[in-house]
């Protein structure tokens, strides 16, 4: 009997578990998660957000006043500022001509650091929120109309324009707010500081100890026979745009590694990247070699390569990733640079890997753009998105570095990555075959290492690639190359959704911190301007802001397969437009994380029965411990409020 | 081997190669292995066999292939390898009635010869003496197979090619179908899970439905003997008005029939086109008539919409989805990246995801003049039974939750499709007629808008993606009822045939295809739920509408968009003018509405006046169709290509742990339930062991992307599938490319 008394409550409850609970899904926790899910711009740059809550959690206070909870209070015109950011200027009766709801009036604020549209004749109320370090132009669009009015354009860094007029100034005087503006959305041409380096907020973690060269040498098992650290470029000296922390063959002397940077680019030697623990088969980073037409030759720089292969027992041979199409490579010749000649290195063998320079890339990019930003056009969306060639760029990266990781894994042999210079396409590749290769690198703070080490202290150039508060919009400099290898990891996640301990909202935050200028984490070009210009004591680390609330970016369904090597699909048919980052500012793509959502229900359901069975348990144990009670009913109710937990 | 031996020892060419060289055959040989047979199903027979045939890999690179023994049997092309096979390696997802070396004669699609260094389809039997040295088989469901013939014996390979190429392109009469001496030989017990899918072959089915939706029309039972016409189904419901005369008089054509009821009133009907033309005046006030009865039903408002004329053809349907599968045949790793660099062009001028676009847009042009206007709707097409039944059953499943449920869907597809009366038979061309204009893949069309639904909100829906696509796999599996006839009298008198043939066995008991235990076992028919489905709450009404913030949509329009401007053309309303209107023929809305700059653009905004609302996943839902959000099923088309598979990724990854969740979920809730009864009882039970499903989920780091369909790798090491041909990278990017990274200074004065 009491068999099939637990055979019936079986079915029953077994429809009643899949049920969400209602209550769950409109109480404050979730809705906090789910809005990290939703992708929603962090913080500050919640653009067409409408302040809805007014959550504003003592723990916020505490907490990072950062961005994200800035703008609860919506009664207000202004935005709630964040530490020493001051209002340069408000106007009133600016409309915001919003691409997806029309023209929208309302108030419009410029501080030092942000642009703040607020039209609260509207329910809910509309606001615009968003970092003048997105701003990457602003014009004057036409003349005064005949109705008085003067419009302006803000081209933005992150894949929108703006757009807004306001009635001619009768007062001529006076300047428009659009140029106070531009005058703080370009601090670096107007002789102003970057907002970074005012912004005093504290966080109870510092980002800035995330990264130790040294420590993560120690990770990998560095130095060891066959490696060393040299402290070689302590001062600079050998190469300027590297680290000061080197890790170099063991029987290469310093005074030789001088003499292999006069053959290589700028003096960016061969380094290693990272080592695998079992087979020592290593990825080493460089620039090209500077055969020049004449094709040139250095001893010290074969020998150096003969280093880099006998380091590793498992293979005698070495293969050099030339992440350039080859005929970008021999075109190299003409000024100085190259490729590596497979008769001056024995045993070596070179592969093209046909990655586009940067200015492709920025040209790629900016026809992304036409294509989704306002509006998507229905019918030849595929062949338009195709005629970008932004995914085929992400393929022939994600291609790349898994030849690499590939080599390095399954061949067990080491790898040489250079491009041209080796802080662009090499940065991507390597940080991304060791992001296949090493799970550590797929937690949070593994993953800050990585951008940490394979691209901050090897030199990407930010600030050029950037153009921090510099109004040059047209600078040929600027490239997408850091968000082209965001995409390629969210490719990655995408097709892994397991084995990242980050969520698309970690990489969406990262992504609008590159430019926000509310963080030092992304300014100047190299780990020798950082420590000039002291940016580690005088601004706030990007880390240090996610650090302190990691779990907003913590991906739920993380399964800690550390030791597992990911070969991600890199053929087009698995590669897919983010629209979750590209395509966020149309209302009509609704983001969805319902695995996630789910899975958190399930979780928090299980925690509530397992607490319930325990109760039970005790309750049991009590009981027949007193062996009294003929209480009986009291259990039974206990379950049925089951589904609406927490 | 004779005569082909040294063709295939000496052909180096790309396109056929022996990865065999002549002594390994010997070696292969030296052991002389009988003819295998498998396991054949009750009234299957043998019709020809060969040995020492070569089943070659995809992956020309590993030069691999497996000797074994080819047959072609009434119902399947087999291949039987001579190894083997592990039995370790019992696949989770079997389908018992084929492996994953058979073919079921119905799924093949198309044969192809391959001579020398050339392939040449197969069109019928015409082939006399010669045969290929290799068969190349592309199957409906997607499969490729590769069969070398040049080591068997000639006459073998002679006949096996001619058998298969017989068995399955020649044209076959409906009796000679495998279902027919299956299920002569086979005793089926009552479909279990029948109980709760409708059939809608009763009058009771119907009058639940209608009870259910409320609705108020006329049960009609009169056709149950097919007495009025054999055109319409056994039972139908028609609006009240409707006489019994108004049934027969165009053998029920232009005859409204109800599909569902909104729960203001309003209602959903389809019917079929009159014939044109006529002299008399006949059809016209017929017509009027039934549009009358219609709008009769809720409010005096019917609109209609001429599916024929604004949705493509079957022919359209048809022409463009074989030149979609064609993507997915992959012969080669050479094919496979070649064809990877135009993909996304190539989808988009194949035209497939457009006409899915289309019919979900159509779909939800229907949905807003239910919801939003509360006007009937009727919808209508030549045949009446093909868009109409797409676009019905679309509209069903957004309004109705109950259709998203696995019983309510196979209720729906009863419903509008097998009693509705679509020509599956001609459709599916189960008879492998030479005439293929009748061929069109309409219930396909339909699964794919279901899939387009269903991964954008999984909750909302209890069957899995791979519920979806076994089912588009079982349309070719010759042995259920649901696909084999063209309509409910024409199945009525196919097997009033059989029986009169087989009278001492009583009724022919073909299963339907919802009798899943025919093809699958309990386990893995777990893989037809969907681990996100949120069940619909058991709430007060209070309570039905949780508030979510999540979904709140965070843009509103102003006001002024709220009220919707006048349609134009957009629907015909009838109610004012319907004399007049009836006058054109054709009621089209494009016709009427040249002015109107985008067609979806009425219905984006009821989409978006939709989006703002809360999600709720029991209510009504609207597909996005933006450019993005529309794409491809990936499970069913790319799931037997080995290029695309991702070992230890996949959705499968998380969907197994929430599924192992749910499991934890249950289990927690049965041990909740027995220390409450042991409670009640007052006497302790030993306490149950803590279930596995922890250590089951690192388990799923080891299934590939096509989880449940490709058979678990053992191991972690595979070889990554490395683009080829990178080189021919099709990009012009002009001078930029040839521009230096960091050569600012020229870039700018230039």
């Amino acid at each position: 009997m009491e068999k099939s008394g637990s055979i019936d409550s079986l079915g029953s409850k077994r429809s009643s578990s899949r049920q969400p609970s209602v209550d769950s899904l409109s109480s404050a926790s979730t809705s906090r998660s789910d809005r990290s899910a939703q992708a929603k711009p962090p913080s500050a740059m919640s653009s067409d957000s409408v302040a809805t809550s007014t959550e504003l959690s003592p723990e916020l206070r505490v907490r990072p006043k950062a961005p994200a909870k800035v703008l609860r209070d919506s009664s207000k015109e202004e935005p709630q500022l964040l530490p020493n950011e001051i209002v340069q200027d408000m106007a009133k009766d600016v409309t915001y001509i919003c691409p997806f709801i029309g023209p929208l009036r309302g108030t419009l604020t410029v501080t030092n650091y942000r642009l703040f549209f607020n039209c609260i004749d509207r329910d809910p109320a509309f606001v615009l929120d968003l970092p003048l370090g997105v701003v990457s132009r602003v014009e004057k669009i036409g003349g005064a109309s005949s109705r008085g009015d003067v419009s302006y354009g803000l081209v933005c860094k992150d894949m929108r324009n703006l757009r807004f007029a306001h009635k001619q100034m009768d007062d001529t005087l006076r300047k428009s707010i659009f140029e106070v503006l531009m005058k703080f959305a370009f601090p670096v041409s107007n002789g102003l500081q970057i907002f970074s380096f005012e912004y005093g907020q504290v966080f109870p973690e510092n980002g800035w100890k995330v990264y130790d060269a040294l420590t993560e040498y120690k990770r990998q098992g560095i130095p060891n026979e066959s490696w060393r650290i040299t402290k070689v470029n302590d001062h600079y000296e050998l190469c300027d745009t590297y680290p000061s922390t080197l890790v170099v063959p063991v029987n290469i002397p310093d005074e030789e590694l001088k003499r292999v940077a006069a053959f290589r680019a700028k003096g960016r030697i061969p380094v290693l990247s990272w080592i695998h623990p079992e087979s020592q088969a290593t990825v080493t980073r460089c620039s090209q070699p500077m055969v020049g037409v004449n094709g040139k030759r250095s001893k010290e720089d074969e020998k150096y390569l003969q280093a880099i292969m006998d380091a590793n027992a498992q293979s005698h041979k070495l293969f050099i990733f030339d992440a350039r199409p080859s005929v970008n490579a021999a075109a190299n010749k003409m000024k100085g640079g190259g490729y590596e000649s497979e008769d001056a290195y024995q045993n070596a063998e070179l592969v093209f890997l046909d990655i586009h320079n940067i200015h492709v890339m920025r040209e790629s990019l900016r026809k992304l753009k036409d294509v989704v930003y306002p509006n998507i056009e229905e019918s030849h969306w595929l062949s338009n998105l195709e005629s970008t060639h932004w995914l085929e760029h992400i393929k022939l990266i994600l291609a790349g570095a898994l030849r690499i990781a590939d080599k390095v894994e399954s061949g067990k042999t080491s790898v040489v990555v250079h491009c041209s210079d080796g802080w662009d396409r090499t940065a991507q590749l390597t940080s991304l075959a060791m992001l296949m290769l090493d799970g550590y690198y797929r937690t949070i703070r593994g993953f800050e290492v990585l951008l940490e080490k394979e691209w901050l202290s090897f030199g990407h150039r930010f600030q050029l690639r950037i153009g921090h508060g510099d109004k040059n919009h047209t600078d040929a400099d600027r490239s997408p190359v850091f968000i082209q290898f965001i995409d390629c990891v969210w490719q990655m996640t995408r097709q892994f959704p397991a084995a990242f301990e980050f969520n698309e909202y970690f990489l969406v935050t990262i992504l609008d911190h590159l430019y926000s200028c509310l963080f030092g984490t992304f300014l100047c070009n190299s780990e020798q301007q950082r420590v000039k210009e002291e940016i580690p004591k005088k601004t706030v680390s990007l880390w240090s802001y996610i650090n302190s609330q990691l779990e907003e970016f913590t991906n739920p369904l993380y399964v800690n397969y550390s030791n597992h090597v990911l070969f991600p699909v890199v053929s087009l048919r698995h590669l897919e437009l983010w629209v979750g980052y590209y395509i966020r500012w149309n209302p009509r793509m609704r983001p969805q994380e319902p695995v996630h959502q789910r899975y958190k229900e399930l979780l928090a359901k299980r925690a509530e029965l397992q607490k319930r069975v325990e109760e039970l348990q005790r309750e049991v144990t009590n009981r027949s411990a007193s062996s009294s009670s003929e209480r009986a009913g009291s259990p039974t109710r206990s379950i049925t409020p089951v589904q609406t937990f927490v | 081997m004779l005569s082909l031996g040294s063709g295939g020892g000496k052909s180096a060419k790309p396109s056929f190669v022996s990865y065999v060289t002549p002594e390994e055959i010997n070696s292969e040989k030296d052991t002389p292995k009988e003819e295998k047979h498998p396991d054949l199903l009750p009234g299957e027979v043998v019709f020809c066999s060969a040995s020492t045939v070569l089943k070659l890999t995809q992956d020309e690179l590993s030069q691999r292939g497996t000797f074994g023994t080819l047959l072609c049997t009434n119902f399947r092309v087999s291949f039987i390898s001579d190894e083997e096979t592990g039995e370790e390696t019992a696949p989770l997802f079997k389908n018992k009635l084929y492996g994953e070396n058979d073919i079921p004669l119905s799924c093949v699609d198309n044969i192809y010869g391959g001579y020398e260094d050339k392939r040449k389809l197969v069109t019928g039997s015409q082939v006399k003496n010669k045969y290929p040295s290799k068969i190349i088989i592309h199957c409906k469901d997607l499969r490729v197979f590769q069969f070398a013939l040049t080591f068997c014996k000639e006459e073998d390979a002679k006949r096996i090619f001619q058998g298969i190429v017989h068995h399955c392109l020649e044209p076959k009469s409906l009796k000679n179908i495998f279902a027919f001496s299956f299920c002569e030989n086979t005793a089926f017990p009552e479909m279990q899970m029948q109980q709760r899918t409708m059939m809608f072959d009763s009058a009771e089915d119907w009058a639940q439905d209608l009870k259910r939706t409320k609705g108020s029309c006329r049960l009609v039972t009169e056709n149950a003997n097919f007495g009025l016409s054999p055109n319409l189904p056994q039972y139908f419901i028609v609006p009240e008005s409707v006489s019994e005369a108004d049934m027969t008089l165009f053998q029920g054509k232009g005859l409204p029939i109800w599909c569902w009821s909104h729960h203001s009133g309003c209602a959903l009907f389809k019917t079929s086109n009159l014939p044109l033309q006529q002299e008399d005046n006949v059809p016209q006030s017929y017509m009027e008539k039934m549009l009358t009865a219609v709008a009769h039903n809720y409010l005096y408002s019917v609109k209609t919409e001429d599916l024929s004329d604004t949705l493509p053809t079957v022919q359209d349907i048809q022409l463009s989805y074989s030149k979609f599968k064609q993507f997915f045949f992959i012969d080669s790793t050479t094919d496979f990246w070649v064809s990877d660099m135009k993909w996304f062009s190539s989808l988009d001028n194949c035209g497939w995801l457009d006409i899915i676009r289309q019919c979900l847009q159509k779909a939800m042009e229907v949905v807003e003049c239910l919801e939003k206007e509360n006007n009937n709707v009727l919808i209508m097409e030549d045949g009446g039974s093909d868009l109409c039944c797409v676009i019905s059953s679309l509209a069903q499943l957004m309004l109705d939750s109950y259709y998203r449920t696995l019983q309510g869907f196979q209720s729906l597809v009863q419903k509008e499709w097998v009693a509705g009366g679509h020509n599956f038979l001609d459709r599916c061309n189960q008879l492998h007629l030479k005439d293929k204009e009748n061929v069109s893949p309409v219930f396909l069309l339909f699964l794919e808008c279901v899939w387009q639904l269903l991964q954008q909100y999984g909750p909302a829906f209890q069957f899995s993606e791979t519920y979806l696509t076994v089912l588009s796999d079982s349309i070719h599996v010759p042995v259920f009822s649901t696909f084999l006839f063209n309509s409910q009298h024409h199945r009525a008198s196919i097997l009033r045939q059989a029986d009169s043939s087989h009278s001492q066995r009583g009724t022919l008991n073909c299963p339907t295809v919802w009798d899943w235990s025919v093809q699958f076992d309990c386990k893995a028919q777990q893989l037809f739920i969907n681990p996100l489905y949120a069940e619909k709450p058991k709430l007060d009404k209070s309570m039905r509408r949780p508030h979510r913030p999540k979904h709140q949509r965070q843009l509103s329009l102003p006001s002024a968009t709220f009220k919707t401007p006048p349609k134009k053309g957009f629907f015909k309303d009838e109610t004012d003018s319907l004399k007049k209107i009836l006058r054109v023929k054709r009621i089209s809305r494009w016709m009427l509405s040249p002015d109107s700059p985008q067609p979806s653009s009425t219905s984006r905004e009821f989409y978006e006046a939709w989006q703002r609302k809360p999600l709720d996943y029991h209510g009504l839902l609207l597909p996005c169709l933006d450019g993005p959000a529309v794409r491809i099923w990936m499970q069913r088309y790319l799931r037997w290509i080995q290029e695309v598979q991702i070992f230890g990724g996949g959705l499968v990854t998380v969907l197994s742990k929430v599924s192992d969740l749910l499991d934890e979920v249950q289990e927690l809730q049965r041990q909740l339930d027995r220390h409450s009864s042991s409670l009640t009882s007052n006497h302790q039970r030993p306490r149950p062991r803590p279930i596995s499903a922890e250590t089951d989920s690192r388990l799923s780091v080891l299934l590939s992307s096509s989880f449940p369909f490709t058979t678990l790798k053992n191991n972690w090491s595979y070889k990554p599938a490395i683009p080829t041909g990178l080189l021919q990278s099709l990009m012009n990017s002009g001078n930029l490319a040839d521009t230096e990274d960091d050569d600012q200074e020229s870039l700018v004065r230039a």
